[in-house]
């Protein structure tokens, strides 16, 4: 008792520390989302409270959600149909050319998005009807969130000994498909789909490259949520934000439930 | 199960970046004998059971048969083998039961057949209450049985163990150093154990194969390899040797603090040898418990103590006989040593070895 006393001074102002940093992050966000179910923004909640705004959102702009959601889980098969591959050759050829893979793979992260829009804009924008297409989004989103499931899939990889796991595989007569669907596979779960929570959540966000590479006739769900603050009623555009957390909070909390370490003593 | 013949002919080893991991080596295995590749790391051992396994092809002119077969080209999935890894190698996406069963399954056995199969290995290796534990709930020495069981489940021609022990502590160590010798024995299996601890490999090998600097060193029966190593390296490697360099003359060796016999094959070299220059320097090994301790009267040498250490059932002496390095002694005397005793000493000649050095 005496040392929890002792303790004590300390500990409360880590906790008043760590609410105020909460606060900062999250009062942001419940007022936007207050916002959005107010019947005027500037009376605030005492006002009234209302779904009208939710209702409008969704009747003017539920297209935005559906075409995002749409390119959210095409960019993930594509993602898992051609990164989980290119990580597993990338972990088991471990030399200088797949290294320099690697790195360029950050690439797409670190230029700015509207960057990328603009080559791929430059590149594929008058081949057939692509630029006019969903599909044109899609390729940037691709190229935008590849790196995370790559990544995310070689983290797990590296953290086994696959090789080994694999050479056992053979010696008991396992061919390669064998290996890859029966042994691989199963023991890169959890990167896998910690990767593809990250490509869902981070498609389903883009706005950068979204903004250049979308044509009047596909606005995406953060496009829309753009054009819905700039020119409608700020409670138009805040309960616009509601819907969208509402589709992606679970989502996060999807992530971060499947990229717990599992079995935290069992490392060795 | 009746194991297959292996032979090993004129395997060498270069890898990609030049390195020589193996000198052509032949060797021949009889159906069912159990080999253990014995040396220290880098010297070519696992290279050898991983060209055995498939898991690495020898260069251009090697051929691997098992039996009649020439399975130089065929690779790992298709030769039937069992093997045992040093970090275990067990699936962690699977309960034991599926570790065991895996390389059933992928035969295609029909269900029925792989559950009766599992559960003979799991009675087999005394494993049945953890047929439905994950392997990350196991301890090593349970993983090793796992991988035991699964190696041997699919009915393999040759089983293969790469250091299977080193991973586990002293004691855990020797229980399954035991339980693996029972396994063998009962299996009758071909089997190749690759190991760098020489009591695993005397306790194991019907043959042992020391391997030095990518060759065969010495191949033969434990007692071979310890009572007539083939060369200094061998015997430095097996066991504790002395050493003494003296000059050989009237088939005694004379060193600073007295004689040795000489053995009797080397007498006749060495006094060939004396005839053209009386001063012939001649190296001579022996075991710790070949040197006797005598009455003064009978001694070939006498030696100071300089550190001893009783053991209960021995006493370990380090003695300094006016040779360049101290020797070594194993002695079982009921009676006390201190540092600085004078004590006198005889080696049987039978047990002096004039060995030629090393091959590099």
């Amino acid at each position: 008792m005496s040392k929890m006393k002792r303790r004590a001074p300390l500990f409360w102002l880590l906790l008043a520390f760590t609410l105020a940093v909460c606060a900062f992050l999250i009062v942001p966000v419940a007022m936007s989302m207050l916002a959005g179910v107010t019947q005027n923004y500037f009376t605030g909640w005492r006002g009234g409270l209302t779904l009208d705004w939710v209702i409008k959102v969704w009747t003017d702009y539920r297209h935005t959600v559906f075409l995002s959601i749409k390119i959210a889980l095409a960019c993930l098969v594509c993602t898992l149909l051609l990164g989980v591959p290119a990580a597993y050759v990338l972990a088991r050829r471990s030399n200088a050319f797949t290294r320099a893979i690697e790195e360029l793979l950050v690439m797409p992260v670190a230029i700015p998005g509207l960057a990328t829009a603009l080559a791929l804009i430059v590149t594929f924008g008058g081949f057939g009807d692509l630029r006019r297409s969903w599909l044109f989004i899609l390729i940037g989103h691709v190229l935008f969130t590849l790196p995370f499931m790559v990544r995310s899939v070689l983290a797990v990889l590296a953290s086994i000994d696959l090789r080994t796991l694999e050479e056992g595989a053979r010696s008991l007569g396992a061919s390669f498909t064998q290996r890859f669907f029966g042994i691989v596979l199963p023991n890169c779960r959890s990167g896998i789909v910690a990767g593809s929570l990250m490509v869902v959540t981070l498609s389903l966000g883009e706005f950068n490259m979204t903004l250049l590479l979308h044509t009047p006739l596909t606005p995406t769900l953060p496009v829309g949520l753009a054009d819905a603050y700039a020119s409608l009623r700020i409670e138009v555009g805040s309960a616009y934000t509601l819907i969208f957390f509402v589709i992606i909070i679970p989502l996060l909390v999807a992530l971060q439930w499947a990229s717990r370490p599992r079995d935290p003593g069992a490392a060795k | 199960m009746s194991g297959i013949p292996i032979r090993l002919e004129a395997c060498s080893k270069t890898f990609d970046d030049g390195t020589r991991a193996l000198h052509p080596v032949d060797l021949s295995i009889a159906a069912g004998e159990t080999i253990v590749l014995l040396g220290p790391s880098g010297c070519g051992k696992t290279t050898t059971l991983r060209i055995i396994a498939g898991l690495e092809s020898p260069d251009a002119g090697g051929r691997v048969l098992f039996g009649t077969d020439d399975v130089t080209a065929v690779p790992i999935e298709k030769r039937n083998v069992g093997m045992v890894f040093q970090s275990y190698a067990l699936f962690p996406n699977m309960t034991v039961a599926g570790n065991i069963e895996y390389g059933l399954k992928v035969r295609g056995m029909a269900a029925a057949d792989r559950a009766a199969r599992v559960r003979e290995m799991l009675a087999m290796m005394r494993i049945e209450p953890l047929a439905q534990r994950r392997i990350d709930q196991l301890s090593g020495g349970q993983r090793q049985r796992v991988a035991l069981a699964r190696a041997i489940a699919p009915r393999p021609r040759v089983l293969l163990l790469d250091e299977p022990l080193t991973a586990l502590d002293a004691k855990l160590r020797e229980d399954l150093r035991g339980e693996i010798d029972r396994l063998l024995r009962s299996l009758a299996i071909t089997s190749v154990y690759v190991t760098h601890d020489q009591a695993e490999a005397m306790a194991l090998g019907d043959r042992i194969a020391v391997m030095s600097h990518g060759r065969i060193a010495q191949i033969g029966s434990p007692q071979d390899i310890y009572f007539a190593p083939a060369d200094a390296f061998v015997a430095d490697f097996i066991g504790t040797m002395n050493r003494v360099r003296g000059a050989a003359a009237d088939g005694r060796l004379r060193f600073a603090g007295g004689w040795l016999p000489l053995p009797a094959g080397a007498v006749a070299g060495v006094a060939a040898a004396a005839a053209t220059a009386p001063a012939c320097l001649t190296d001579v090994m022996f075991r710790p418990e070949d040197l006797h301790l005598v009455d003064a009267a009978a001694a070939q040498f006498a030696g100071t103590v300089l550190s001893s250490f009783f053991l209960g059932d021995h006493t370990r002496l380090t003695l300094d006989a006016g040779g360049e390095a101290p020797l070594v002694a194993r002695v079982q005397q009921r009676r006390r040593f201190d540092g600085g005793d004078t004590v006198h000493c005889a080696v049987d000649p039978q047990a002096v070895l004039a060995l030629r050095p090393a091959a590099t």
